[in-house]
């Protein structure tokens, strides 16, 4: 089966899905272009690490069960690592500006007790 | 002698037949057999075995942090958009105190809060107290404290303690 013989009811949730999830990562990337400062910037692109990610991991689990003609499911892996890896690097920044902009506050108080 | 990790080792298993798209009885030996293999050969080097006592309750808070994170991106997208006009957005950090002691049960509230668009881990004081978030919209602090509490740590504690 090729793309083109699908069947109605997989390709229109399938390409709903494909543009929910561009919609919401575009909008999370904006977030991080928009919002004021580096801790508030922190927030939207997790938009794009999750319900961006699954819209478009779930239209490639519809698409391709329905090419093989039996469910395939082995996007939920990719979703699972994403879950447990992602964070990962968000804390490491977060922490990483809570150290600086503590190291520059302590130097802000050395500086004015000079 | 320890109790083998059952558990562990059907999730590779798993992990090993969703790679190769399979069920095919071979595949589910051949999974069987590397993934006993290398929870059995390196269980020396993982000392903290988790224990994981209530699985449905696990499933129930999978479907609830799903719900959540689904919600908190509309309400990021809102704010993103300047769709929160009647009110000024203000982001901060917060302070929880905390109950929850098990490393796996603590790893497990770290992926959640952080998966969840509008908040961020930041730090555990080091006797595990006390956890630091960063939240984006913190108009309501105690129901920030009452929602983490009570819909994540609560289950997590139930589930490795």
């Amino acid at each position: 089966m090729t793309i083109a013989d699908l069947p109605w009811w997989i390709t229109l949730p399938a390409g709903l899905l494909l543009i929910v999830g561009a919609l919401l990562t575009l909008v999370g990337s904006i977030g991080m272009l928009r919002l004021s400062h580096f801790y508030a910037r922190m927030h939207p692109p997790s938009m794009g690490n999750t319900l961006g990610t699954g819209c478009v991991l779930l239209a490639s689990m519809l698409i391709s069960s329905g090419l093989a003609s039996r469910p395939v499911i082995h996007e939920i892996l990719i979703t699972v690592f994403i879950v447990t890896t992602s964070p990962m690097t968000a804390m490491l920044l977060m922490r990483a500006a809570v150290h600086r902009s503590g190291a520059r506050a302590q130097r802000q108080l050395v500086m004015r007790q000079d | 002698m320890r109790r083998p990790p059952i558990l562990l080792i059907s999730g590779l298993v798993l992990m090993w037949l969703l790679l190769n798209n399979t069920l095919s009885p071979g595949q589910v030996l051949l999974g069987i057999v590397v993934s006993a293999g290398m929870v059995l050969y390196f269980r020396p080097v993982r000392p903290l075995q988790p224990r994981v006592h209530r699985p449905l309750a696990a499933v129930k808070l999978i479907g609830r942090v799903i719900v959540d994170v689904i919600r908190s991106n509309i309400a990021v997208a809102r704010i993103v958009l300047g769709l929160v006009r009647e009110r000024q957005v203000r982001s901060g950090f917060l302070h929880i105190p905390l109950d929850l002691r098990d490393p796996h049960g603590l790893a497990a509230l770290a992926c959640i809060i952080t998966s969840t668009p509008g908040t961020v881990w930041v730090d555990l004081t080091r006797d595990g107290s006390t956890l630091t978030l960063h939240v984006l919209d913190l108009h309501d602090e105690r129901a920030w404290i009452r929602t983490i509490k009570e819909r994540y740590e609560r289950p997590l504690m139930e589930i490795f303690e």
